[in-house]
C-alpha cells in the first residue's frame, strides 16, 4: 500500500470510529434517560414477572452514581499513579523501581473482587470500601504504563534536550511526558475499564451503582432487572474504551 | 552523572523505608482483636500486649538485624542482602508462631464463644517479610529456579503452620474447621471451571490465531470483536446470558438434562471463554507473526512442507509467546470465577458473596485469601513455563 492509500484509510476508519462512537453514546444516554419508556417490551419478553421494570431507583441516579465511583477512584489512580511513576525514574527514585515494578505486576494477579472483598474488613461496608478497592487495583497499571512509557524516550533525545539547555524540568514536561503519553494513557484506560467492571460488583459490598439492579435482579430471580442494568453498564464500558482509543490515537506521532 | 558518586550514608534505602513502614504500621496497629464472640466486634490488642517477653526480644534481634542489613554499604552489600533475605523466614515463622500462641492463651482464660482474630499489624508484618524478601532476591540477581526454591521454602513454612494445631484457635481458621468440606468442594468446583474454561479457549484461540496470520482481513474483524468482550465487565456479561441459555434449554429439552439452564456452570463456562480468547488468540497470532522471515525462508528452502514448517518451526519458536497468553488467561480466569458464584456456578466466591451477606468476614476471607494464593501461585507457575520454552541460547 502506498503511504497515501494507508493514510486515507487510516482516516476513514477514524471517521466510521467517531460515528460509532457518536450512535453509541446516544443510546447510552437514550437508554439511561428512557429505560422506564421500554416497560411494556419488558413486560411483553417476562410476562411472569411481577415488576418487569427496576424503580428502586432512576436508572439516571444509578449511572451517575457508578460514574462517580470510576471517576474518585479513577482520579485518585492516576494522580499517585503517575507520581509514582515519575518518581522511580528520576535519580532520587531510582533504587526503588524493581520494588515498585514488581509490586504493580504481582498486584494484577490479584482478582479484582477478591481486592473488593478484602477492603470490606479494613473499611466496612459502602462507599469507601469500594472507592479504596478500586483506587488500589487501579493504580497498578497506571504506574505500570508510566514507567513504560517514559522507558521509551531515547536517552539520545532526552540528551539533545539537555544539550538545548532545558531544565530537568522542561525535559520532563516538554519531552519525556508527550513522549509518554500514549503508554500512560493507555493505562488509564486499561484502569478506568477493570473498574468500571469492579464498580458493578461493588453493590455487593453496599456501594450504590449499576450494579445494584443486576445484582437484585440474581438474587431475587428478576431477569428483567439483570438486562437492564447489564445493559446500561455493558455500553457504558464500551462507549469510554472506545473514547480512550479517539483519546490514544490523537496522541500517535508520525 | 556526578550525583551517581556522592557517598551514601544508607545501603539500601527500599529496605529502610519498608523498616519504617513496617515499624509506624505495628505502633499504630492493632496485632489481633479479642471479641467475647463471633457477632461483637473485638477489641484491639497491640503487638506488645500480644507477644511474651521471650517473642518481643526475638522480633527486637530480627529488626535489628534487618536495619543492620539496611544501613550497611560499600563491599558488604551482597551480605547485607544474604543477611535481609534470611531474616525474612524467622520473621514470618515468630509472626505466625505469636498470633497463634497469643490465641491459645487469650482464649484459655476467655469464654468458650470468645474468638481472636488476625489484626493490621499481622497482615504488615506478613507483607513486610514477602517485600523484603522481593527486594533481596531483585538485588541479588538470582535466577529465577533458585527464587522458586526460596517461595517453597517460605511457603513450606507457611504450610506447616497451617497444617500443626497452631493456628487452630484463630477464628478464621475455626471457620475454616467448620467448613473444610465445603471449602475442599468449592475449590475443587473453582479449579474445574478454570480448566473447563480454558481446554475450549485454547482448542479455538490457536486455529484463530493461526488465521490471523494468513489474512488481514480476519484479523482486523476478529480482534475488535475479541475485544468488546474484554471491555464488557464480567457480572455483565453472565448477567446477559442467562436468558438465552434458559431459552435454549427450554427450546432443546436434551441439552437442559445436560445440564444446561441460565445460572450455574453453563453460562460461567461460556463467559470465561469468551473472555480467554483475545489473549490466545493474539499471542499465538504475535508469537506466528514474529518468527524471523529468514528462519522460514531457511526452511522451505530445506524443503519442508508448510506444514512441516508451522509445526517443527514456527510453533515451537512462537512457544513462549503463546504461552504468555495462557499465562494472561489462567490468572484472569481465576480472578472472573470469583463473580461467576453470583449466577450460582460455585467456586471460592460463594464463600465471598455469602459472607458479604451475613457480614461474616470470616467467611468472606476464606473465600479471598484462597483465591488470591492460587492466582499468585499459577502467575508463577507459568512465568517458569514460559521461561522453559524459551529455545536454548535466548533464555
Amino acid at each position: 500500500m502506498s503511504v497515501a492509500a494507508e493514510r486515507s484509510g487510516r482516516l476513514r476508519r477514524a471517521a466510521t470510529g467517531n460515528l460509532t462512537l457518536a450512535l453509541l453514546t446516544l443510546l447510552l444516554v437514550g437508554l439511561t434517560l428512557g429505560m422506564s419508556q421500554l416497560e411494556p417490551l419488558f413486560r411483553a419478553l417476562f410476562p411472569d414477572l411481577s415488576q418487569p421494570l427496576y424503580s428502586r431507583d432512576s436508572f439516571l441516579n444509578l449511572m451517575l452514581a457508578h460514574i462517580g465511583l470510576v471517576l474518585v477512584s479513577s482520579l485518585i489512580s492516576v494522580s499517585v499513579g503517575v507520581a509514582a511513576g515519575l518518581f522511580v525514574t528520576r535519580p532520587a527514585g531510582r533504587e526503588f523501581e524493581p520494588m515498585v515494578s514488581s509490586l504493580a505486576a504481582i498486584g494484577q494477579t490479584f482478582p479484582p473482587a477478591a481486592v473488593l472483598a478484602i477492603a470490606v474488613p479494613l473499611a466496612g461496608f459502602g462507599f469507601t470500601p469500594t472507592i479504596i478497592a478500586l483506587s488500589l487495583y487501579g493504580l497498578l497499571p497506571v504506574i505500570q504504563n508510566t514507567i513504560a512509557g517514559l522507558g521509551t524516550v531515547p536517552a539520545s533525545t532526552r540528551e539533545a534536550a539537555r544539550g538545548n539547555g532545558m531544565s530537568a524540568w522542561q525535559i520532563l514536561w516538554r519531552v519525556e511526558l508527550p513522549l509518554a503519553m500514549r503508554v500512560i494513557i493507555a493505562g488509564v484506560r486499561v484502569s478506568v475499564i477493570i473498574n468500571i467492571g469492579t464498580a458493578t460488583i461493588g453493590s455487593t459490598v453496599g456501594a450504590k451503582s449499576l450494579g445494584t439492579p443486576l445484582i437484585a435482579g440474581l438474587v431475587g430471580n428478576n431477569l428483567a432487572y439483570v438486562i437492564q442494568g447489564a445493559l446500561l453498564v455493558g455500553l457504558l464500558a464500551i462507549v469510554t474504551d472506545l473514547a480512550f482509543e479517539r483519546l490514544e490515537r490523537r496522541y500517535t506521532f508520525g | 552523572m556526578p550525583r551517581e558518586h556522592t557517598p551514601r550514608v544508607i545501603g539500601n534505602r527500599v529496605l529502610l523505608t519498608l523498616w519504617l513502614a513496617a515499624a509506624i504500621g505495628v505502633a499504630l496497629l492493632p496485632f489481633a482483636t479479642l471479641s467475647p464472640n463471633r457477632l461483637v466486634s473485638g477489641q484491639p490488642v497491640m503487638l506488645w500486649q500480644a507477644l511474651p517477653g521471650w517473642q518481643l526480644g526475638a522480633l527486637g534481634l530480627i529488626a535489628a538485624g534487618l536495619l543492620l542489613a539496611a544501613l550497611a554499604r560499600g563491599l558488604a552489600s551482597r551480605t547485607a542482602c544474604w543477611l535481609g533475605l534470611a531474616l525474612t523466614l524467622p520473621l514470618l515463622g515468630l509472626t505466625l508462631f505469636a498470633l497463634g500462641d497469643y490465641a491459645q492463651r487469650a482464649l484459655a482464660e476467655a469464654s468458650p464463644a470468645a474468638r481472636v482474630s488476625q489484626g493490621g499489624a499481622f497482615w504488615l508484618l506478613l507483607l513486610a517479610a514477602a517485600l523484603i524478601a522481593v527486594d533481596a532476591l531483585q538485588r541479588l540477581r538470582l535466577a529465577l529456579l533458585a527464587r522458586a526454591l526460596f517461595a517453597l521454602l517460605a511457603l513450606g513454612l507457611i504450610g506447616a503452620c497451617l497444617a500443626s494445631d497452631l493456628l487452630a484457635p484463630l477464628s478464621l481458621m475455626r471457620e475454616f474447621a467448620n467448613q473444610r468440606d465445603i471449602f475442599v468442594a468449592q475449590g475443587l468446583r473453582h479449579l474445574a471451571l478454570v480448566g473447563g474454561a480454558l481446554l475450549p479457549a485454547l482448542a479455538l484461540g490457536l486455529p484463530l490465531g493461526l488465521v490471523a496470520t494468513r489474512s488481514r482481513r480476519w484479523r482486523d474483524g476478529l480482534f475488535s470483536v475479541l475485544n468488546v468482550f474484554q471491555t464488557l465487565p464480567s457480572i455483565a456479561v453472565f448477567g446477559l446470558l442467562i436468558a438465552p441459555l434458559a431459552a435454549l434449554a427450554h427450546a432443546v429439552p436434551w441439552l437442559g438434562e445436560l445440564g444446561v439452564s441460565g445460572i450455574g456452570v453453563a453460562p460461567a463456562i461460556i463467559a470465561l471463554v469468551l473472555y480467554s480468547l483475545l489473549p490466545v488468540v493474539r499471542n499465538t497470532y504475535a508469537g506466528l507473526a514474529g518468527v524471523p522471515a529468514t528462519t522460514l525462508e531457511a526452511a522451505r528452502g530445506m524443503g519442508m512442507t508448510s506444514r512441516q514448517i508451522l509445526w517443527r518451526v514456527g510453533l515451537p519458536l512462537a512457544l513462549p509467546v503463546i504461552l504468555s497468553g495462557l499465562r494472561i488467561v489462567t490468572v484472569q480466569a481465576i480472578g472472573l470465577t470469583v463473580v461467576a458464584a453470583l449466577i450460582g456456578a460455585g467456586g471460592f466466591g460463594a464463600f465471598i458473596f455469602q459472607g458479604l451477606g451475613q457480614y461474616a468476614i470470616d467467611l468472606v476471607l476464606l473465600g479471598a485469601i484462597p483465591t488470591i494464593v492460587l492466582a499468585v501461585i499459577a502467575d508463577f507457575l507459568l512465568q517458569l513455563l514460559v521461561a522453559a520454552s524459551r529455545p536454548p541460547g535466548t533464555r
